[in-house]
């Protein structure tokens, strides 16, 4: 049962992904990357990580998705036709296609020839059913503090710096 | 309850490493780009939480994720911004066509 939900889940997620690759349209795209970012959290369900699932979904869907799909349509060209029958597509174009399947292909090619040559022996124990969430907050607030806060100020200096450069975006407007 | 090898996990998330290597290849505009690179982070985030379950009691794995999730946050904005400076300034979102310094 677990593992025919893997397979659906799997197969989600990089059907998305392919999807996204030969799109021609952006914003189809973007809706892809929605239906991938949502397998992957599923993937973090089945490997035992509920917490990171619910931010997953929080964060990338809520905030990291709806920031691209609004950077899409900022950088839309002025001119689109009035037919408003019509889409306003976001055709991109592609280049480089040989250097980029071959790339890919070639890294998956490698590894998966490691991965399945690989032999991992676990020595902890398996994840039990129990939540997460504890354990997290408590290694967040101990041994994980410094990176904690490093990420707070990470957070900020980017929020500023993003709002900064976001905010004259046309001098010569 | 039944749990299914970690070399799976490992497959999946090689072949969403690719496929985002791939689109932010082949893609002739900067936020698919970006899209290409959120899909290679959360194929590593994957590699992560599927290690990170033989880690019950101190969960490394799973932290690690969590910054990493915290860091394509931060990049992500931050990229978004330029790109938006970047098309006042040159309006293309063709990453083959801002090339001021190769002329």
């Amino acid at each position: 049962m677990e593992a025919i939900i893997f397979y659906i889940f799997s197969a989600l997620t990089l059907a998305a992904g392919l999807f996204i690759l030969f799109s021609k349209n952006l914003i189809y795209g973007a809706f892809a990357l929605f239906l991938a970012f949502l397998g992957v959290a599923a993937l973090y369900v089945l490997a035992g990580a509920d917490f990171l699932a619910v931010s997953q979904i929080m964060i990338y869907v809520g905030g990291i998705l709806v920031l691209l799909i609004f950077g899409i349509m900022l950088t839309q060209k002025k001119k689109k036709s009035d037919d408003s029958t019509r889409h306003n597509r976001v055709e991109v174009p592609t280049t480089r296609k040989i250097w980029g399947f071959l790339t890919g292909i070639g890294l998956f090619g490698l590894l998966l020839k490691v991965i399945l040559s690989s032999d991992f022996r676990m020595s902890g124990e398996e994840m039990s059913t129990k939540s997460t969430i504890k354990t997290i907050g408590v290694e967040l607030m101990t041994s994980h503090l410094l990176p904690f806060e490093i990420a707070a100020i990470l957070l900020l200096v980017a929020l500023i710096g993003a709002a900064y450069l976001a905010l004259n975006r046309n001098p010569s407007a | 309850m039944t749990t299914i090898p970690v070399q799976y996990y490992l497959v999946v998330a090689a072949a969403l490493f690719c496929i985002g290597l791939a689109i932010s290849i082949t893609k002739r505009h900067f936020i698919g780009m970006l899209l290409g690179i959120e899909l290679m982070l959360n194929a590593v985030n994957i590699n992560l939480v599927a290690f990170g379950r033989h880690d019950p009691e101190r969960l490394s794995g799973q932290l690690f994720a969590l910054f990493v999730i915290v860091v394509a946050a931060a990049e992500v904005t931050v990229a978004l911004a330029i790109i938006l400076r970047v098309y006042g300034r040159f309006k293309t979102v063709d990453p083959d066509q801002v090339n001021e310094l190769k002329q």
